[in-house]
């Protein structure tokens, strides 16, 4: 199971990368080979203000549509239009041109409820 | 969860790596791999299903035909021995208890497959009803099955089955090594369902395997019969809902003998069904429709909801059925799915939504 050293996660197997106050999300390769073949991807609007744990994004595999959720409250300021057009991208890539949205983070104190990766390593083994 | 019943074939599944869950009281698997690729597999070379929760019946006597006549829909006279029908079991309103096929096997002998979640309550149904010159069997916990699906099954059939001949289409045979093999399937492609005592099950199972077929869950199983339009029971079928509401007059004999709920039946098709089963095709991208979506006319007026609903593999976009007022169910009439409160635009189209590009 691939869990990059250099991200944190969520229990409910958000990622994120940080880059100064911007955080970028998707979601971690086992939450992309339990959800399967991924068909459709719903993104939020831009400027979108979040809490953390909103529902934010929807991730749809051919059986199930699954809530993807905002590990940290923010503004929405960037999506990835590649993964409308091409879902399975979150199959191929899911740290890479997997990506779902990019927040301006409100308050980094919220980081430090976040998983490191031996963490999360734990939490889906 | 209680009391799941297990395939014969679960240790197979497992030791695929497929993911199970529980389906009409069976742990069943839903995929192996993915389901894309599995429904693909079924549409341009073989699939192999596990069918074991499925029911046998088996009725015979001499007035079986007769009986099973005036409990089914279909014709069952129209059967000779090896030859099998679509049929539809209803209650005394015309609503839908199951949907089967039965084959006759004999001058007087029947070979009913019901489905799994509907085993016991058709028992209940045709035992309440039973005629004392007819015997009728519970077969389902002897037999283990298999849906072999796709252009390659035949070849499949011959590889592992070389001294026997598949029967054609809907029809029924008996294998040299007793098992049975009936040219029927869920899926829209050639194929053929096989039915084997339990012990045997793992052996066929490896033989289909190494003949080429891919192993297929619910999931394909479910994309693969909505591009169809085939309807399931518990989703598209109710004891509410008649089959000509359903859209499956054909499988209605209205001229044979009296049978259970044929006065609605009858009824329905002279004044016309207010409500009919009806094929909607997203017009372009959209999330994939799921049972229970909202479906609004054009004007964003809800007028039902989603029967069945998948995003086709084939198609690539979605698919859904709902039983909508039959003035919204004419192909071309404009609609929209509400998912998660946004409405995306769709069309009534007709069924089949997937048909099998010329070779």
């Amino acid at each position: 199971m691939n869990i990059p050293t250099d991200l944190l996660y969520c229990s409910s197997h958000e990622w994120i990368r940080l880059d100064g106050d911007i955080a970028t999300v998707g979601i971690s390769d086992h939450a992309q080979e339990e959800l399967t073949d991924i068909v459709f991807v719903e993104l939020p609007a831009l400027g979108r203000s979040l809490d953390a744990g909103d529902p934010t994004a929807v991730v749809e595999s051919v059986k199930a549509a699954s809530d993807i959720y905002a590990p940290v409250a923010g503004d929405v300021v960037e999506i990835n239009p590649e993964v409308e057009t091409d879902p399975a991208l979150v199959n191929t890539d899911p740290y890479g041109k997997g990506w779902l949205f990019k927040i301006q983070i409100k308050n980094a104190d919220e980081l430090e409820s976040l998983m490191d990766p031996a963490a999360y390593q734990a939490h889906i083994s | 969860m209680p009391d799941l019943n297990h395939s014969p074939l679960e240790s197979a599944h497992q030791a695929l790596g497929a993911r199970l869950v529980p389906f009409a009281g069976w742990n069943m698997p839903v995929q192996y791999a993915s389901i894309i690729a599995e429904h693909t597999a079924v549409r341009t070379q073989a699939g192999i299903f596990d069918i074991s929760h499925m029911g046998q019946f088996i009725v015979s006597g001499p007035t079986a035909e007769a009986w099973l006549n005036s409990l089914l829909t279909n014709n069952i006279a129209k059967l000779a021995p090896g030859q099998g029908q679509y049929s539809l079991m209803l209650n005394d309103t015309g609503g839908v208890i199951d949907d089967l096929i039965a084959y006759r096997t004999g001058p007087n002998d029947y070979f009913l497959v019901v489905n799994a979640s509907m085993i016991d309550d058709d028992f209940f149904w045709l035992a309440a009803h039973q005629d004392e010159q007819v015997t009728l069997r519970n077969e389902s916990d002897l037999w283990a099955g298999m849906a072999i699906q796709g252009p390659l099954a035949a070849k499949i059939f011959a590889a592992v089955c070389p001294a026997d001949v598949l029967p054609p289409r809907n029809g029924f045979a008996t294998t040299t090594a007793g098992t049975i093999v009936c040219r029927t399937g869920y899926t829209g492609e050639d194929g053929f369902e096989f039915f084997c005592p339990n012990d045997q099950a793992i052996a066929f199972w490896e033989q289909f395997l190494a003949a080429g077929a891919t192993p297929c869950g619910l999931g394909a199983r479910d994309s693969l019969r909505l591009e169809m339009g085939y309807p399931l029971n518990g989703s598209d079928l109710s004891p509410d809902r008649s089959p000509i509401e359903a859209g499956l007059g054909f499988f209605c004999d209205l001229q044979k003998p009296d049978f259970i709920g044929r006065d609605t039946l009858a009824r329905q098709k002279s004044d016309g069904p207010a409500v009919k089963l009806t094929a909607i095709q997203y017009s372009g991208k959209g999330p994939p429709p799921r049972p229970h979506y909202p479906v609004a006319d054009s004007s964003g007026t809800v007028i039902g909801e989603l029967a069945s609903g998948v995003l086709s593999p084939s198609l690539m976009t979605g698919i859904g059925m709902a039983y909508l007022p039959s003035a919204f169910s004419q192909p071309g009439t404009p609609l929209q799915i509400d998912v998660r409160g946004r409405l995306f635009p769709a069309t009534v189209v007709k069924k089949p939504f997937y048909k099998k590009p010329n070779p």
